[in-house]
Protein backbone atom coordinates (compact mmCIF):
# COMPACT_ATOMS: atom_id res chain seq x y z
CA UNK A 1 0.00 0.00 0.00
CA UNK A 2 1.35 3.38 -1.00
CA UNK A 3 2.04 5.89 1.75
CA UNK A 4 -0.47 8.64 2.43
CA UNK A 5 0.14 12.10 1.04
CA UNK A 6 1.44 13.42 4.39
CA UNK A 7 4.14 10.80 4.91
CA UNK A 8 5.25 10.55 1.28
CA UNK A 9 8.78 11.69 0.46
CA UNK A 10 10.72 11.99 -2.78
CA UNK A 11 12.55 8.73 -2.07
CA UNK A 12 9.27 6.78 -2.10
CA UNK A 13 8.61 7.57 -5.75
CA UNK A 14 9.56 5.21 -8.57
CA UNK A 15 11.60 6.31 -11.55
CA UNK A 16 9.39 8.44 -13.80
CA UNK A 17 6.80 8.60 -11.00
CA UNK A 18 5.35 5.30 -12.22
CA UNK A 19 2.64 3.92 -9.95
CA UNK A 20 2.92 0.13 -9.92
CA UNK A 21 0.05 -0.77 -7.63
CA UNK A 22 -3.24 -0.99 -9.57
CA UNK A 23 -6.26 0.75 -8.12
CA UNK A 24 -4.61 2.06 -4.95
CA UNK A 25 -6.85 5.15 -5.05
CA UNK A 26 -9.09 3.04 -2.80
CA UNK A 27 -6.99 4.18 0.15
CA UNK A 28 -8.31 7.70 -0.39
CA UNK A 29 -11.75 7.74 1.23
CA UNK A 30 -14.02 10.14 -0.63
CA UNK A 31 -16.94 9.49 1.73
CA UNK A 32 -16.16 12.60 3.76
CA UNK A 33 -17.25 14.76 0.80
CA UNK A 34 -20.94 13.98 1.11
CA UNK A 35 -23.63 16.05 2.74
CA UNK A 36 -26.40 13.50 2.15
CA UNK A 37 -26.32 9.73 2.24
CA UNK A 38 -28.50 7.20 0.40
CA UNK A 39 -30.59 4.82 2.50
CA UNK A 40 -32.29 1.83 0.87
CA UNK A 41 -35.78 0.73 1.93
CA UNK A 42 -35.44 -3.05 1.70
CA UNK A 43 -39.20 -3.61 1.44
CA UNK A 44 -39.45 -1.54 -1.73
CA UNK A 45 -36.15 -2.70 -3.30
CA UNK A 46 -36.57 -5.33 -6.03
CA UNK A 47 -32.82 -5.96 -6.34
CA UNK A 48 -32.69 -4.82 -9.98
CA UNK A 49 -29.22 -3.27 -9.62
CA UNK A 50 -29.82 -0.06 -11.61
CA UNK A 51 -28.23 1.95 -8.79
CA UNK A 52 -25.12 -0.22 -9.08
CA UNK A 53 -24.93 0.37 -12.85
CA UNK A 54 -25.44 4.15 -12.62
CA UNK A 55 -23.13 4.88 -9.64
CA UNK A 56 -20.24 7.09 -10.88
CA UNK A 57 -18.13 6.05 -7.87
CA UNK A 58 -18.64 2.32 -8.32
CA UNK A 59 -19.23 2.15 -4.57
CA UNK A 60 -22.50 0.17 -4.61
CA UNK A 61 -22.05 -3.53 -3.94
CA UNK A 62 -24.45 -6.45 -3.71
CA UNK A 63 -24.64 -8.07 -0.27
CA UNK A 64 -25.21 -11.77 0.47
CA UNK A 65 -28.99 -11.29 0.51
CA UNK A 66 -28.98 -9.70 -2.96
CA UNK A 67 -29.56 -6.09 -1.87
CA UNK A 68 -27.48 -3.33 -3.42
CA UNK A 69 -25.98 -1.15 -0.72
CA UNK A 70 -23.76 1.90 -0.91
CA UNK A 71 -20.34 1.93 0.73
CA UNK A 72 -20.37 5.14 2.78
CA UNK A 73 -16.56 5.25 2.84
CA UNK A 74 -16.57 6.20 -0.86
CA UNK A 75 -20.11 7.49 -1.58
CA UNK A 76 -19.98 11.21 -2.43
CA UNK A 77 -23.73 11.64 -2.00
CA UNK A 78 -24.60 12.70 -5.57
CA UNK A 79 -28.11 11.22 -5.33
CA UNK A 80 -28.10 9.58 -8.78
CA UNK A 81 -29.14 6.24 -7.25
CA UNK A 82 -32.10 7.83 -5.47
CA UNK A 83 -33.16 9.73 -8.59
CA UNK A 84 -32.88 6.75 -10.94
CA UNK A 85 -34.38 4.05 -8.68
CA UNK A 86 -37.51 2.78 -10.52
CA UNK A 87 -39.05 1.62 -7.21
CA UNK A 88 -38.21 4.86 -5.36
CA UNK A 89 -36.67 2.69 -2.67
CA UNK A 90 -33.65 4.96 -2.03
CA UNK A 91 -33.96 8.22 -0.10
CA UNK A 92 -31.24 10.75 0.59
CA UNK A 93 -30.98 11.77 4.23
CA UNK A 94 -28.90 14.59 5.67
CA UNK A 95 -25.55 13.70 7.21
CA UNK A 96 -25.53 14.77 10.83
CA UNK A 97 -22.75 15.14 13.36
CA UNK A 98 -22.66 12.17 15.66
CA UNK B 1 -40.80 0.12 -16.90
CA UNK B 2 -41.54 -0.99 -13.35
CA UNK B 3 -43.40 -4.11 -14.41
CA UNK B 4 -40.69 -5.02 -16.85
CA UNK B 5 -38.08 -4.73 -14.12
CA UNK B 6 -40.03 -6.90 -11.72
CA UNK B 7 -40.30 -9.65 -14.30
CA UNK B 8 -36.61 -9.54 -15.05
CA UNK B 9 -34.90 -8.13 -11.98
CA UNK B 10 -31.35 -9.26 -12.69
CA UNK B 11 -30.38 -6.67 -15.28
CA UNK B 12 -27.17 -5.98 -13.40
CA UNK B 13 -25.83 -9.37 -14.52
CA UNK B 14 -25.53 -7.93 -18.08
CA UNK B 15 -22.77 -5.64 -16.80
CA UNK B 16 -19.33 -7.20 -16.16
CA UNK B 17 -18.80 -7.25 -12.35
CA UNK B 18 -15.09 -6.35 -12.27
CA UNK B 19 -14.11 -2.73 -11.61
CA UNK B 20 -11.10 -1.31 -13.48
CA UNK B 21 -11.81 2.30 -12.59
CA UNK B 22 -12.08 2.05 -8.82
CA UNK B 23 -13.70 4.04 -6.03
CA UNK B 24 -11.57 6.76 -4.50
CA UNK B 25 -11.05 8.80 -7.66
CA UNK B 26 -11.45 12.55 -7.14
CA UNK B 27 -14.19 13.21 -9.70
CA UNK B 28 -16.82 15.81 -8.84
CA UNK B 29 -20.04 14.74 -7.16
CA UNK B 30 -22.32 13.23 -9.82
CA UNK B 31 -19.67 13.15 -12.57
CA UNK B 32 -21.13 11.67 -15.75
CA UNK B 33 -17.69 11.24 -17.26
CA UNK B 34 -16.44 9.09 -14.35
CA UNK B 35 -19.48 6.86 -14.88
CA UNK B 36 -18.78 6.68 -18.61
CA UNK B 37 -15.13 5.73 -17.98
CA UNK B 38 -16.17 3.13 -15.42
CA UNK B 39 -18.60 1.47 -17.86
CA UNK B 40 -16.15 1.68 -20.77
CA UNK B 41 -13.41 0.05 -18.65
CA UNK B 42 -15.82 -2.73 -17.65
CA UNK B 43 -16.52 -3.36 -21.34
CA UNK B 44 -12.84 -3.23 -22.37
CA UNK B 45 -11.87 -5.81 -19.75
CA UNK B 46 -8.48 -6.49 -18.15
CA UNK B 47 -6.50 -7.15 -21.34
CA UNK B 48 -6.07 -3.53 -22.43
CA UNK B 49 -3.52 -0.71 -22.57
CA UNK B 50 -5.00 2.76 -22.22
CA UNK B 51 -3.45 6.02 -23.42
CA UNK B 52 -5.24 8.89 -21.71
CA UNK B 53 -4.95 12.53 -22.71
CA UNK B 54 -4.67 15.35 -20.22
CA UNK B 55 -8.07 16.39 -18.98
CA UNK B 56 -10.56 15.78 -16.22
CA UNK B 57 -10.14 12.00 -16.24
CA UNK B 58 -6.37 12.20 -15.99
CA UNK B 59 -6.46 14.71 -13.15
CA UNK B 60 -9.07 13.00 -11.00
CA UNK B 61 -7.75 9.47 -11.42
CA UNK B 62 -3.98 9.78 -11.07
CA UNK B 63 -3.01 11.93 -8.13
CA UNK B 64 0.41 10.76 -7.08
CA UNK B 65 0.96 8.32 -5.35
CA UNK B 66 -2.49 6.94 -6.14
CA UNK B 67 -4.07 5.63 -9.29
CA UNK B 68 -7.72 4.77 -9.81
CA UNK B 69 -6.88 2.54 -12.77
CA UNK B 70 -6.75 -1.24 -12.48
CA UNK B 71 -5.31 -1.68 -15.99
CA UNK B 72 -2.05 -0.48 -17.66
CA UNK B 73 -2.51 3.22 -18.25
CA UNK B 74 -0.29 5.94 -19.64
CA UNK B 75 -0.81 9.66 -19.41
CA UNK B 76 -0.15 11.54 -22.63
CA UNK B 77 -0.31 15.17 -23.59
CA UNK B 78 -3.38 16.80 -25.07
CA UNK B 79 -2.10 16.69 -28.63
CA UNK B 80 -0.65 13.21 -29.03
CA UNK B 81 -3.09 10.70 -27.56
CA UNK B 82 -3.81 9.02 -30.88
CA UNK B 83 -0.11 9.09 -31.76
CA UNK B 84 0.84 7.37 -28.48
CA UNK B 85 -1.90 4.77 -28.98
CA UNK B 86 -0.67 4.03 -32.51
CA UNK B 87 2.88 3.75 -31.11
CA UNK B 88 1.72 1.21 -28.52
CA UNK B 89 -0.06 -0.79 -31.23
CA UNK B 90 3.04 -0.81 -33.46
CA UNK B 91 5.29 -1.63 -30.51
CA UNK B 92 3.17 -4.65 -29.61
CA UNK B 93 3.31 -5.82 -33.24
CA UNK B 94 7.12 -5.67 -33.23
CA UNK B 95 7.39 -7.41 -29.86
CA UNK B 96 5.11 -10.20 -31.11
CA UNK B 97 7.26 -10.63 -34.22
CA UNK B 98 10.35 -10.93 -32.04
CA UNK B 99 8.58 -13.45 -29.83
CA UNK B 100 8.79 -11.34 -26.70
CA UNK B 101 5.06 -10.77 -26.30
CA UNK B 102 2.65 -13.64 -26.78
CA UNK B 103 -0.76 -12.12 -26.02
CA UNK B 104 -2.57 -11.74 -29.35
CA UNK B 105 -5.70 -10.04 -28.06
CA UNK B 106 -4.42 -7.00 -26.20
CA UNK B 107 -6.70 -4.07 -26.93
CA UNK B 108 -5.17 -0.63 -27.38
CA UNK B 109 -7.49 2.17 -26.29
CA UNK B 110 -7.08 5.92 -26.41
CA UNK B 111 -9.21 8.15 -24.21
CA UNK B 112 -9.52 11.90 -24.42
CA UNK B 113 -11.91 14.68 -23.63
CA UNK B 114 -13.57 16.87 -26.20
CA UNK B 115 -10.81 19.48 -26.04
CA UNK B 116 -8.12 16.85 -26.53
CA UNK B 117 -10.03 15.41 -29.48
CA UNK B 118 -11.80 18.24 -31.28
CA UNK B 119 -9.28 21.04 -30.80
CA UNK B 120 -5.77 20.07 -29.75
CA UNK B 121 -5.49 16.38 -30.68
CA UNK B 122 -7.31 16.61 -33.99
CA UNK B 123 -4.37 16.17 -36.34
CA UNK B 124 -2.88 13.24 -34.38
CA UNK B 125 -6.30 11.56 -34.40
CA UNK B 126 -6.77 12.18 -38.11
CA UNK B 127 -3.32 10.76 -38.83
CA UNK B 128 -3.89 7.64 -36.73
CA UNK B 129 -7.28 6.99 -38.31
CA UNK B 130 -5.78 7.41 -41.77
CA UNK B 131 -2.87 5.03 -41.06
CA UNK B 132 -5.39 2.38 -40.01
CA UNK B 133 -3.95 1.31 -36.66
CA UNK B 134 -6.04 -1.23 -34.81
CA UNK B 135 -7.18 0.75 -31.78
CA UNK B 136 -10.29 2.17 -30.14
CA UNK B 137 -10.45 5.93 -29.71
CA UNK B 138 -12.97 7.10 -27.15
CA UNK B 139 -13.86 10.76 -26.82
CA UNK B 140 -15.63 11.78 -23.63
CA UNK B 141 -17.57 14.86 -24.62
CA UNK B 142 -18.52 17.19 -21.75
CA UNK B 143 -18.76 20.15 -24.11
CA UNK B 144 -16.06 22.47 -22.67
CA UNK B 145 -12.64 22.48 -20.99
CA UNK B 146 -14.05 21.55 -17.59
CA UNK B 147 -10.72 20.61 -16.02
CA UNK B 148 -9.27 24.12 -16.26
CA UNK B 149 -12.46 25.96 -15.33
CA UNK B 150 -15.16 25.74 -18.03
CA UNK B 151 -13.59 27.39 -21.09
CA UNK B 152 -15.36 26.95 -24.42
CA UNK B 153 -14.17 24.25 -26.80
CA UNK B 154 -15.26 23.62 -30.37
CA UNK B 155 -17.86 21.11 -29.16
CA UNK B 156 -19.57 23.62 -26.86
CA UNK B 157 -23.15 23.93 -28.14
CA UNK B 158 -24.74 27.15 -29.40
CA UNK B 159 -25.97 29.44 -26.63
CA UNK B 160 -24.01 27.86 -23.78
CA UNK B 161 -22.46 30.26 -21.29
CA UNK B 162 -18.87 29.44 -20.35
CA UNK B 163 -16.11 31.56 -18.79
CA UNK B 164 -14.67 32.41 -22.23
CA UNK B 165 -18.06 32.78 -23.92
CA UNK B 166 -20.01 34.49 -21.15
CA UNK B 167 -23.65 35.40 -21.58
CA UNK B 168 -24.54 39.03 -20.96
CA UNK B 169 -26.21 42.08 -22.46
CA UNK B 170 -24.32 41.90 -25.75
CA UNK B 171 -23.84 38.15 -26.12
CA UNK B 172 -25.93 35.02 -25.72
CA UNK B 173 -22.89 32.89 -24.91
CA UNK B 174 -21.32 30.51 -27.42
CA UNK B 175 -22.03 31.78 -30.93
CA UNK B 176 -20.94 28.79 -33.00
CA UNK B 177 -22.52 25.36 -33.33
CA UNK B 178 -21.09 22.13 -32.02
CA UNK B 179 -18.39 20.56 -34.19
CA UNK B 180 -19.64 17.26 -35.58
CA UNK B 181 -16.78 14.97 -34.58
CA UNK B 182 -18.38 11.60 -35.47
CA UNK B 183 -18.89 12.85 -39.03
CA UNK B 184 -15.21 13.82 -39.24
CA UNK B 185 -14.29 10.30 -38.10
CA UNK B 186 -16.74 8.78 -40.62
CA UNK B 187 -15.07 10.80 -43.37
CA UNK B 188 -11.86 8.80 -42.75
CA UNK B 189 -13.68 5.64 -43.92
CA UNK B 190 -12.84 3.70 -40.77
CA UNK B 191 -14.65 0.43 -39.91
CA UNK B 192 -16.63 1.62 -36.92
CA UNK B 193 -17.89 4.95 -35.59
CA UNK B 194 -20.55 5.26 -32.88
CA UNK B 195 -22.06 7.71 -30.45
CA UNK B 196 -23.03 6.49 -26.98
CA UNK B 197 -24.20 7.76 -23.64
CA UNK B 198 -23.81 6.32 -20.12
CA UNK B 199 -27.52 6.97 -19.62
CA UNK B 200 -27.99 3.97 -21.94
CA UNK B 201 -25.39 1.67 -20.29
CA UNK B 202 -26.08 -1.56 -22.20
CA UNK B 203 -25.92 0.25 -25.53
CA UNK B 204 -22.60 1.83 -24.45
CA UNK B 205 -21.11 -1.51 -23.34
CA UNK B 206 -22.23 -3.28 -26.53
CA UNK B 207 -20.71 -0.56 -28.69
CA UNK B 208 -17.35 -0.68 -26.88
CA UNK B 209 -17.27 -4.48 -27.23
CA UNK B 210 -18.13 -4.21 -30.91
CA UNK B 211 -15.43 -1.58 -31.45
CA UNK B 212 -12.77 -3.88 -29.99
CA UNK B 213 -13.59 -6.61 -32.52
CA UNK B 214 -12.89 -4.39 -35.54
CA UNK B 215 -9.77 -4.97 -37.64
CA UNK B 216 -8.96 -1.28 -37.92
CA UNK B 217 -9.44 1.95 -36.00
CA UNK B 218 -12.77 2.64 -34.37
CA UNK B 219 -14.06 5.87 -32.91
CA UNK B 220 -16.58 6.28 -30.09
CA UNK B 221 -18.10 9.58 -29.06
CA UNK B 222 -19.44 9.33 -25.51
CA UNK B 223 -21.74 12.01 -24.11
CA UNK B 224 -20.61 12.88 -20.56
CA UNK B 225 -22.78 15.13 -18.43
CA UNK B 226 -20.78 17.57 -16.27
CA UNK B 227 -22.91 18.93 -13.39
CA UNK B 228 -20.16 21.37 -12.38
CA UNK B 229 -19.69 22.98 -15.78
CA UNK B 230 -23.27 22.75 -16.94
CA UNK B 231 -24.57 24.23 -13.68
CA UNK B 232 -27.04 21.39 -13.19
CA UNK B 233 -28.01 19.32 -10.15
CA UNK B 234 -25.68 16.33 -9.62
CA UNK B 235 -28.54 13.81 -9.34
CA UNK B 236 -29.75 14.80 -12.83
CA UNK B 237 -26.62 13.55 -14.61
CA UNK B 238 -28.31 10.42 -15.99
CA UNK B 239 -31.59 12.20 -16.66
CA UNK B 240 -29.84 14.89 -18.73
CA UNK B 241 -28.07 12.28 -20.85
CA UNK B 242 -31.41 10.62 -21.48
CA UNK B 243 -33.08 13.93 -22.36
CA UNK B 244 -30.27 14.77 -24.80
CA UNK B 245 -31.09 11.58 -26.70
CA UNK B 246 -34.87 12.02 -26.49
CA UNK B 247 -34.75 15.63 -27.73
CA UNK B 248 -32.44 14.75 -30.63
CA UNK B 249 -29.57 16.93 -29.38
CA UNK B 250 -27.30 13.88 -29.11
CA UNK B 251 -28.70 11.06 -31.28
CA UNK B 252 -27.36 7.57 -30.63
CA UNK B 253 -26.18 5.97 -33.86
CA UNK B 254 -23.45 3.75 -35.21
CA UNK B 255 -21.78 3.53 -38.59
CA UNK B 256 -20.35 0.14 -39.40
CA UNK B 257 -18.37 0.01 -42.65
CA UNK B 258 -20.22 3.06 -43.93
CA UNK B 259 -23.73 1.81 -43.09
CA UNK B 260 -25.72 4.04 -40.73
CA UNK B 261 -27.94 2.68 -37.99
CA UNK B 262 -29.85 4.77 -35.44
CA UNK B 263 -29.93 2.84 -32.15
CA UNK B 264 -32.54 4.87 -30.37
CA UNK B 265 -35.10 6.50 -32.60
CA UNK B 266 -37.90 8.31 -30.78
CA UNK B 267 -41.12 8.45 -32.81
CA UNK B 268 -41.37 12.14 -31.96
CA UNK B 269 -38.58 14.31 -30.60
CA UNK B 270 -39.22 15.96 -27.23
CA UNK B 271 -39.01 19.79 -27.11
CA UNK B 272 -35.40 20.89 -26.50
CA UNK B 273 -36.61 23.19 -23.74
CA UNK B 274 -36.99 20.12 -21.46
CA UNK B 275 -33.24 19.60 -21.76
CA UNK B 276 -32.11 23.23 -21.72
CA UNK B 277 -34.12 24.43 -18.71
CA UNK B 278 -32.37 22.01 -16.33
CA UNK B 279 -28.97 23.62 -16.96
CA UNK B 280 -27.66 26.93 -15.66
CA UNK B 281 -25.48 27.46 -18.73
CA UNK B 282 -28.64 27.86 -20.88
CA UNK B 283 -30.69 29.80 -18.34
CA UNK B 284 -30.37 33.16 -20.17
CA UNK B 285 -31.75 31.90 -23.52
CA UNK B 286 -34.88 33.59 -24.89
CA UNK B 287 -37.75 31.65 -26.46
CA UNK B 288 -36.70 32.80 -29.93
CA UNK B 289 -33.18 31.40 -29.47
CA UNK B 290 -34.58 28.14 -28.14
CA UNK B 291 -36.77 27.90 -31.26
CA UNK B 292 -33.72 28.46 -33.41
CA UNK B 293 -31.86 25.66 -31.58
CA UNK B 294 -34.87 23.37 -31.95
CA UNK B 295 -35.04 24.04 -35.69
CA UNK B 296 -31.38 23.18 -36.12
CA UNK B 297 -31.63 20.04 -33.95
CA UNK B 298 -34.65 18.83 -35.94
CA UNK B 299 -33.01 19.41 -39.30
CA UNK B 300 -29.86 17.58 -38.12
CA UNK B 301 -31.96 14.64 -36.99
CA UNK B 302 -33.82 14.52 -40.32
CA UNK B 303 -30.48 14.60 -42.12
CA UNK B 304 -29.27 11.65 -40.02
CA UNK B 305 -32.48 9.73 -40.78
CA UNK B 306 -32.04 10.47 -44.47
CA UNK B 307 -28.53 8.99 -44.38
CA UNK B 308 -29.88 5.88 -42.68
CA UNK B 309 -32.68 5.52 -45.22
CA UNK B 310 -30.21 5.87 -48.10
CA UNK B 311 -28.23 2.98 -46.61
CA UNK B 312 -31.39 0.89 -46.23
CA UNK B 313 -32.13 1.36 -49.93
CA UNK B 314 -28.57 0.39 -50.83
CA UNK B 315 -28.83 -2.87 -48.87
CA UNK B 316 -32.11 -3.75 -50.68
Amino acid sequence: MAKSEDSLTLKDLNLGCVVTEPGNARQYKTGSWKSKRPVTDREKCNKCGLCYIYCPEGCIRVNNKGYFLSNYEYCKGCGICAHECPQEAITMIEEEEE
Amino acid sequence: MEQKLQKQPKIFSKVPPEEYFVSGHRGCVGCGEALAVRLVCKALGPNVIIANATGCMEVVSSQLPNTAWGVPWIHTLFENTAAVASGIECGLKVLRKKGRYSNENTIVAAMAGDGGTADIGMQALSGALERGHRFVYICFDNEAYMNTGIQRSSTTPFGASTTTSPAGKKSIGQLTWKKDLPSIAIAHNIPYVATASPSYPFDLINKVKKATTMKGPSYLHVFSVCPTGWRSAPELAIELGRLAVKTGIFPLYEVENGVYKINHEPSKLDPVKDYLKLQGRFRHLSDDTIKEIEKRVNSNFIELKRKMMCDDMRVV
